[in-house]
């Protein structure tokens, strides 16, 4: 098992906002949304202080998984310019108090979930963490070009859990909320990976372009935008979004299949000249479309599941074509 | 254990954040256990052999 080398002497007193920076607050604030969109949308309704709590418990479980993560990859982390700034690698937090935060964390987490909510989810809570914190960070990270394909999983189960918070099961528009973050993440993360590839280079990180190249991570980028549009408008056809969900999602995935293509054509990623030290979002020669479908794909996916949220809050019906 | 040669004013208080911080989640963490126990058995607590 490749271990981390961290730093691990710790230059100045850690602060409690560096444990909190530990629990990666924007990917919390993203698994927050997503799980509420899951819970919102399932047919039964949860008393909404159960539902409070079972956001509270997916939020630092999501928290915990992040703290396990930073604890595993400080070497990592400390040779990417995106990274190198965190808690751990930056010698403020000690690498086993980012390991015993994420574990106490994961425990109280499930436990609570368990107790307050229900079992199934809590099951589910803690597949997620396991499957971020040792399937993805500690295997599939460092071994292969798939790394995020594959671990992409444990990003897109939040609304699973949230849906399975609210009615103990976890039925098939449940999962196509998953299919669809799960469809989303290889062309977000591999558009950025096309202008960030020399950081995960230097990492020792198999990201798609370090180790297919530019050309072939542009292809594999158009074929799973292909594949991600009719994953995303399928749920207007499932009984699980409306008219607005339909306009957004066919609309907006027209509009990613077009940057998609637009990347495809470009020689984004070629270009990366190693003596330019230049901010990780500056554009770089040939990468303006990369960082276009990067920048849009947030917006698209965060579309989709604030129409399916506010369809399902202001008690709208779903499409019936079925 | 705090190491003696980074004790000093700036150190003092990121210990006494932290503490406050655990504190402050510890508390949380029981008062959520309460809540949560009380909303799930609901108005059948009342209705319980006496």
């Amino acid at each position: 098992m490749a271990m981390a080398t961290a730093p691990t002497s710790v230059r100045a007193p850690a602060r409690w906002q560096d444990f909190l920076q530990l629990l990666k607050p924007r990917v919390m604030s993203l698994v927050v949304f997503t799980a509420l969109t899951g819970l919102v949308c399932a047919p039964e309704h949860l008393n909404p202080i159960l539902g409070a709590v079972a956001i509270l418990c997916i939020a630092v479980g999501a928290g915990a998984s992040g703290a396990l993560n930073m604890w595993y990859d400080a070497d990592i982390d400390a040779a990417m310019r995106r990274t190198r700034g965190r808690p751990v690698p930056a010698g403020r937090v000690q690498g086993a108090d980012a390991l015993a935060l994420g574990i106490v964390l994961s425990l109280l987490s499930v436990m609570l979930m368990g107790v307050g909510v229900n079992w199934f989810a809590a099951g589910l809570l803690a597949f997620t963490i396991v499957f971020y914190a040792v399937v993805y960070t500690m295997w599939l990270k460092r071994w292969t070009a798939q790394n995020i394909v594959i671990g992409g999983l444990a990003g897109a189960l939040p609304p699973v859990i949230g849906w399975a918070a609210a009615t103990g099961t976890a039925p098939l528009n449940a999962w196509l909320l998953c299919a669809i973050i799960f469809m989303w993440t290889p062309p977000h993360f591999w558009a950025l990976s096309l202008y960030t590839s020399e950081d995960y280079a230097k990492a020792g990180v198999p990201m798609m372009p370090v180790v297919k190249g530019a050309k072939s991570t542009r292809a594999q980028i158009l074929v799973y935008s292909l594949l991600l549009i009719p994953v995303c408008v399928a749920p207007a056809f499932t009984g699980l979004g409306g008219a607005a969900y339909l306009g957004v999602s066919s609309l907006g995935g027209l509009v990613f299949l077009l940057l998609a293509w637009r990347l495809f054509r470009s020689h984004a990623g070629e270009a990366a000249d190693p003596r330019n030290d230049d901010g990780l979002y500056d554009v770089r020669a040939g990468a303006r479309d990369a960082r276009n479908l990067f920048a849009f794909s947030i917006l698209y996916l965060a579309l989709m599941f604030a129409t399916l949220l506010g369809e399902h809050l202001a008690g709208l019906k779903p499409l019936e074509f079925l | 254990m705090s190491d003696p040669n980074l004790e000093g004013e700036d150190f003092r208080r990121a210990r006494r954040g932290r503490n406050i911080a655990i504190a402050v989640g510890l508390a949380v963490f029981v008062i959520l256990v309460y809540v949560v126990t009380i909303v799930n058995m609901g108005s059948d607590v009342l209705h319980r052999p006496l």
